[in-house]
């Protein structure tokens, strides 16, 4: 297929595939004329790959949509152009652009789980891309939607063409989503943070797979991402881009090797790595204390599907049989990828969920309390979850919603209750004057500063930090942690720290357990695991973290050839339990199969 | 699917008993005396007496509930006190009329409620929108004897595009049910809107557009099955608003369904009927939710009926 020269484009053999001059777009809030980019101008050449990084709120979504044409209603390009083959795209009319989008420029997007329409078949959705530019059959269509699935490594692409959405892992999808993308094989493939909602290991998969592709077809690809591990893995090329605009523009290696702008500097120091968490020097918390908070053989299991009378036929063993301390003043870390029953531990540690098993918080065991027990055992423990916008009611003022643990267990009055918060306000690097604001007027960073005061407020012994930093922004990220190290420090409150992140976790936890499938394979000390890693999943998981180092290419991934399996098993055949075995000093490893 | 399916039966089972139940206490306590309507006023102590004998009302509440339950499970829904004659036999004869009165109420609120609500969510916010939105208020608004008859005088009075009142062929069929579904049509086209709004806000609606699908794809194969999900519930709910409104529409346009046998039966206190019409209604109601609930996994693949 060839495409009709536009009269304004410029000839000449070394073109670039894409060129963005001037692109301003703007958006109208109730009148309000406001710009989100400004002035962007970047080239991209065929078969290229171009990192646009930068934090939230940067602009970088907003130009890929910009250039698909996809702006919302209130959005629009008011300058500039962004020529694909020298066609300006986002001046053609909508009839014109349907030609371009899905053939020559495609995009895939950060939620798998929810870009696929959950009605319709993967084959149906395959084929209309197919048959919505080209005339062929139905079956040439299904033959051609087959082969893009093989392309994208999808083991029994004819089963899945009848599959639907709901019944492939977020992996699956994402593969699904770029065989879809590139089934007509584009010249531009926009990936908008395409594996930020992906496990480690499967986003290391995803990306050599789009790594793979692109060596393959020539397809160029503008990578968007915050993630500056990611953009070191993939990128020849990156932009950075703060508040709609380019602040930097370099080769992969030159930009981590010798950032010329600040904002860079900063953004690269932020990035948590693996490996420097030893710099953090400081003693582990002494074993005799009574601990914190201990389960032993702590089980957690749901009842799922029905026979005919109703009965429930498996079972999810969430979590099966877990035992861990965490000592006063220390921060325990608990890994592992999506499904592997962390949150769960902690639900149940909170009283949210019941279990089986003995799990004790301050010497006083769960199962054991009255409801007025259970009540006062919510004062030692509280969490700090992913959301911050989600976990305070936008109806109540960050103030009210920081003295309501007080309110709720009858301390003080109000007039003492209004001051601790103020207290807290200060404590947490924000001004009682804000108190009478609603969460909505805050940043990300700022509300989960107002969920840690909330959760401080019963001055608790354990905070369960549940994700808690891995919505936020680099930037942001490294100061909540401070802010959990000073508040650590001072009060000797511990943290259960539940992360998918290895280089944060490395950076701030004493000891860890790594779980899989409701289970524990290895437990230690931060030296123990992260220094030497002895179950061949510990490994697995620290060898997918990218780093954020051009320099360092790693070695190809060793691909896990089945398919994930599952927790879920039925009625009366429970999955087998891992022995740990103690390989010295407190570090304790499963056997490995 | 066979195990819920008998499941759910028995479940509807046991709903129809509580409705017969509650029905039966509450035409029980009644101050209304079915038998002084019978005997007439002139009658004398011993012949209401002796009717009251005949109909077994003399006897304790449980035994008469007793009575008519184990007649019902049998297929006896007794005799009419004043028409002598079998309710099956009355309510037989009168409720194909209903049931193509309510197919045709339900068909016409849907084709206008979910047309309309999907054209208001494409032009979110604008005056198309605003003005169907302001309408449907007005139609969820009206009462139905009002809205019958100004049809009545507009379409069959002063245009004579259809007849007056009666039963029997498409024409006579159109205006009540227009009216029937009227009300219905302006529930729906607001909650069709919300449910489109939503759907076209969804990640999978980007994708359909980066896809370079055209709009109408968009809206009609990947939109409209995931909007319409939440409206099949509500319309399996919504047979029971609709049997309220067949007794107005019925008496309004003449037509010889179970809502004007019903409407007569209250007024003349003849239990049997009442009775009877309560289960036939009832009875709809629970088989019109279950079938929503069956159609809903053949749309939506999450859903699995166990």
């Amino acid at each position: 297929m060839t495409t009709a020269q536009s009269a304004t484009a410029p000839s000449g053999a070394a073109d670039p595939l894409l060129s963005v001059r001037d692109l301003t777009v703007t958006v109208k809030d109730r009148g309000i004329i406001r710009p989100l980019v400004a002035d962007l101008s970047f080239e991209l050449a065929a078969g290229e790959t171009l990192a646009i990084a930068g934090e939230s709120g940067s602009g970088k979504s907003i130009t890929s949509l910009a250039i698909m044409g996809l702006l919302p209603n209130n959005v629009s390009v008011t300058s500039g152009q962004a020529l694909l083959e020298g066609t300006d795209l986002p001046s053609l009319p909508e009839r014109q652009m349907r030609a371009w989008r899905g053939a020559r420029v495609a995009m895939i997007f950060q939620e798998p789980m929810t870009s696929l329409n959950p009605v319709h078949t993967i084959g149906s959705q395959m084929t209309e891309v197919i048959r919505a530019h080209e005339a062929v059959s139905i079956g040439a269509a299904r033959a051609a939607s087959i082969e893009a699935l093989r392309k994208v490594r999808i083991p029994e692409p004819e089963r899945r063409m009848k599959q639907y959405p709901h019944e492939l892992s977020g992996g699956m999808r994402q593969r699904v989503m770029i065989a879809m993308a590139l089934a007509l094989r584009p010249s531009l493939l926009i990936a908008d943070e395409p594996t930020t909602a992906l496990d480690v290991t499967v986003q290391r998969e995803v990306l050599e797979l789009l790594r793979d592709l692109q060596k393959e077809t020539g397809t160029a690809i503008i990578l968007i991402t915050h993630d500056m591990g990611v953009v070191a893995e993939c990128a020849d090329r990156v932009v950075v881009m703060r508040h709609g605009r380019m602040v930097e523009t370099a080769p992969v290696n030159q930009l981590f090797s010798a950032p010329s702008h600040d904002y860079t500097r900063a953004l690269l120091a932020a990035v948590p790595r693996l490996g420097t968490g030893a710099r953090r020097a400081k003693p582990l918390p002494p074993v005799t204390n009574a601990p914190v908070a201990k389960l032993v053989n702590a089980r957690v299991h749901f009842d799922i599907g029905a026979n005919f009378f109703g009965r429930p036929t498996h079972r999810v063993h969430a979590v099966e049989g877990i035992s861990f301390d965490i000592r006063p003043g220390e921060t325990f870390g608990l890994v592992g990828e999506s499904g592997c029953g962390k949150s769960t531990v902690a639900k149940s540690l909170a009283g949210l969920v019941p279990h089986q098993g003995h799990i004790e918080v301050d010497g006083q065991a769960l199962t054991a309390l009255t409801t007025q027990g259970k009540r006062d055992i919510c004062r030692n423990i509280q969490m700090v979850f992913q959301d911050p916008m989600a976990a305070l009611d936008p109806r109540m003022t960050v103030g009210e919603a920081v003295s309501e643990p007080l309110l709720i267990h009858g301390i003080g009055t109000a007039k003492e209750r209004h001051a601790c918060a103020a207290e807290l306000f200060d404590r947490v690097g924000l001004t009682p004057e804000q108190m009478s604001r609603y969460p909505h007027e805050f940043s990300g960073g700022q509300r989960q500063r107002i969920c840690v005061a909330r959760a401080l407020a019963l001055k608790p012994k354990l905070i369960i930090c549940d994700e808690s930093v891995s919505a936020l922004d680099v930037s942001v990220q490294s100061q909540v942690l401070q802010l959990l190290e000073e508040l650590q420090r001072e009060t000797d409150v511990s943290y259960l720290f539940i992360s998918h992140d290895m280089a944060v976790v490395e950076n701030v936890v004493d000891r860890l357990a790594v779980m899989y499938l409701g289970q524990i394979v290895e437990m230690g000390t931060r030296d123990q695991v992260f220094g030497d890693p002895r179950h061949s999943y510990t490994k697995r998981l620290l060898d997918a973290v990218p780093i954020p180092d051009p320099a360092r290419k790693r070695q190809p991934y060793a691909r896990p050839t089945t398919e994930i399996p599952s927790p879920i098993h039925r009625i009366g055949t429970p999955p087998d339990r891992l022995k740990l075995h103690n390989v010295g000093d407190g570090h304790f490893v499963a056997d490995d199969h | 699917m066979a195990g819920y399916l008998f499941r759910r039966l028995f479940q509807s089972a046991l709903i129809l008993l509580g409705v017969s139940f509650i029905t039966f206490v509450l035409l029980y306590v009644l101050p209304a005396d079915p038998v002084r309507q019978i005997a007439g006023r002139s009658a004398t102590a011993q012949t209401v007496e002796n009717i009251r004998q005949q109909l077994g009302l003399d006897q304790p509440f449980l035994v008469q509930y007793w009575r008519y339950v184990s007649g019902l499970v049998q297929g006896d829904m007794g005799r009419s006190y004043l028409q002598k004659t079998e309710v099956s036999t009355l309510i037989a004869a009168r409720l194909p009329a209903s049931l193509l009165l309510m197919a045709g109420g339900i068909a016409c609120e849907l084709v206008i409620g979910l047309t309309l609500g999907v054209i208001a969510a494409v032009f979110r916010g604008r005056p198309l929108d605003q003005g169907l939105m302001v309408t449907s208020f007005v139609a969820v608004s009206a009462p139905q004897f009002v809205v019958g008859l100004l049809l009545l005088y507009v379409f069959a009075v002063q245009l004579g595009w259809f007849p007056i009142g009666g039963y029997g062929t498409a024409a006579h069929l159109v205006l009540p049910a227009v009216t029937l579904g009227i009300m219905g049509s302006g529930w729906y086209s607001r909650m069709m809107r919300s449910s489109m709004v939503e759907v076209l806000r969804q990640d999978y609606i980007r994708t359909a557009r980066a896809k370079g699908l055209t709009r109408a794809r968009i809206l009609l194969h990947h939109a409209l099955p995931n909007a319409i999900l939440p409206i099949i519930a509500m319309i399996g709910i919504d047979i029971g608003i609709f049997m309220g409104g067949i007794v107005v529409v019925e008496s309004v346009f003449g037509w010889p369904g179970i809502g004007q046998l019903a409407w007569q039966a209250i007024q003349r206190v003849d239990i049997p009927i009442i009775m009877g019409v309560t289960m036939v209604s009832a009875t709809a109601i629970v088989l019109g939710n279950l079938l929503a609930d069956l159609v809903t996994p053949m749309i939506d693949p999450r859903i699995k009926l166990r």
